[in-house]
C-alpha cells in the first residue's frame, strides 16, 4: 500500500514548518534581517502571523507525526513525500513574501536597503520550489494511479 | 516527581527572589507568568493528579471526586474552548486594561490574577492533553484547532504588549517582556503539539493493527477463514 494521501499531506505539512522555521532562525535570529515587530503592522498582519506561526508548530509536529506513522506502516514513499515537501514549502514561502510582506505589509525581508532584489529572489525561488513540487505531484500522481490499475 | 517540580515552579513566581523582582519588573513578571501559567500546569497535569488522587483517596472522598468531576460546571470548564478563553482571554484582560497596575499595587487582586493564571492553565492543559481520564475529552481534531487558535491568540498579545505596553510599564521592559512571552511560550506550545501528536499517533496504530483503518482491509479480516481458500 502506497498511501499517496498521507504521504502528500506529511510532505505539505513539513515544508510550511521548515520554512516558518528557516524564516524564524535564520531571518530573525541569526542574520536579524527581519524585525519582531516593526510598528507599521496593521492589525490583520499581527493575526496572519500570529496564526501562521502558531500553525506552522502544529504542521511540523504534524508532519512528523504523518512520517512516523508511514514508517511505522512500511508505506513511507519518498517522492511523493518530496512532492508535497516542496510544494508546501513553495507555496508558502510565496504567501509569506507576497500577501505577508506586501499586501499586508507584515516587516519587511531586510531594512534600510534595496528591497527589490531581495524581494525578487525570496519570491522566484519560492516559485522555483513550487514548480518542482507541483511536477513531482503530477508524476507521482500517474505512478499511484498506474499501481492502483495494475492492482 | 513531575507534579512536585510543577508545584514548585507554579509558587516560584509567589515567593522569593524571582517574586521581589516581579514586583518592579515586568520582564521577570512575564517569566513568572509563563512559569505559573504554563509550565507548571503542564508538568503538574502530566503527573495525572486526578488518577494519583482517586487511587490514594479513601473511597467514600474518591466517589465524591469523581461525582465533581463528572458535574456539569467542570464537564463545561475543561471544554478546550472554554478553557483556552478563560486562560488567554484573562491575558488579554490583564495586559490590555488597567488590570496589570490594579494589581501591582494591591496584593490581594494580585494573588487572584496570579490563581486565575495557574487555575486557568490547569484547566487549558488538562482539556487539551490530560492523560487523566475524562469521559467528556473533546475530539482531536477540536483539540488541535483550540490550540493552534491559542497559540496564535497568545503570539498576537506579545507583539500588542511589545508595540504598547500596558498602563504603568517602560516600555524598554515591555519590549524585552513581550519576547519572553512569545519566545519562552514556544518550547511548552511544542511540547502540548507533540502530546497530541503522540495520542493520535497511538490511536492509528490501534486502529491499523486491527485493520480498522482500511475498509479493504477490515472486510477481508471479518470474513470467515475457511471461504478464504
Amino acid at each position: 500500500m502506497a498511501r499517496p494521501g498521507r504521504n502528500l499531506a506529511a510532505g505539505l505539512l513539513l515544508g510550511l514548518g521548515l520554512v516558518a522555521f528557516v524564516d524564524e532562525v535564520v531571518f530573525h535570529q541569526i542574520l536579524h534581517w527581519h524585525h519582531f515587530y516593526d510598528r507599521a503592522t496593521p492589525e490583520v498582519g499581527l493575526v496572519s502571523d500570529g496564526l501562521f506561526h502558531a500553525f506552522s508548530w502544529f504542521a511540523t509536529v504534524a508532519g512528523l507525526v504523518l512520517v512516523s506513522s508511514l514508517r511505522r506502516d512500511r508505506a513511507f514513499w519518498s517522492r511523493r513525500f518530496w512532492a508535497g515537501l516542496l510544494t508546501g514549502a513553495g507555496f508558502f514561502q510565496l504567501y509569506d513574501g507576497l500577501v505577508q510582506h506586501k499586501v499586508l505589509g507584515l516587516h519587511q525581508i531586510r531594512y534600510a536597503v534595496d528591497l527589490v532584489p531581495y524581494d525578487l529572489t525570496w519570491n522566484v525561488v519560492a516559485a522555483i520550489l513550487l514548480v518542482i513540487g507541483l511536477v513531482l505531484i503530477v508524476t507521482t500522481q500517474r505512478t499511484a494511479r498506474g499501481a492502483a490499475a495494475g492492482a | 516527581m513531575l507534579f512536585l517540580i510543577g508545584v514548585a515552579v507554579a509558587t516560584a513566581p509567589l515567593a522569593g527572589p524571582l517574586a521581589d523582582r516581579a514586583a518592579t519588573d515586568f520582564r521577570f513578571h512575564m517569566v513568572g507568568h509563563v512559569l505559573s501559567g504554563m509550565a507548571a500546569p503542564l508538568l503538574i497535569v502530566s503527573a495525572a493528579p486526578v488518577t494519583l488522587a482517586l487511587r490514594a483517596l479513601p473511597a467514600e472522598w474518591a466517589r465524591t471526586l469523581t461525582r465533581l468531576l463528572r458535574s456539569r460546571p467542570f464537564v463545561v470548564l475543561t471544554h478546550p474552548v472554554v478553557a483556552a478563553t478563560l486562560s488567554v482571554g484573562g491575558l488579554y484582560v490583564l495586559y490590555r486594561t488597567g488590570l496589570y497596575e490594579a494589581s501591582m499595587q494591591q496584593p490581594l487582586l494580585h494573588l487572584v490574577v496570579h490563581a486565575h493564571v495557574l487555575l486557568a492553565g490547569l484547566l487549558v492543559t488538562f482539556s487539551l492533553v490530560g492523560p487523566d481520564p475524562a469521559p467528556h475529552r473533546a475530539g482531536l481534531a477540536v483539540r488541535a484547532a483550540v490550540l493552534v487558535l491559542a497559540v496564535a491568540a497568545h503570539n498576537v498579545l506579545a507583539k500588542l504588549v511589545y508595540a504598547d505596553p500596558p498602563a504603568g510599564v517602560a516600555a524598554d521592559q515591555a519590549m524585552t517582556a513581550a519576547q519572553v512571552m512569545y519566545y519562552a511560550g514556544a518550547p511548552i506550545e511544542i511540547a502540548l503539539f507533540v502530546l497530541l501528536g503522540r495520542e493520535w499517533l497511538a490511536r492509528d496504530g490501534r486502529e491499523r493493527s486491527r485493520g480498522c483503518g482500511h475498509p479493504a482491509q477490515t472486510a477481508a479480516l471479518d470474513e470467515p477463514v475457511g471461504d478464504r481458500q
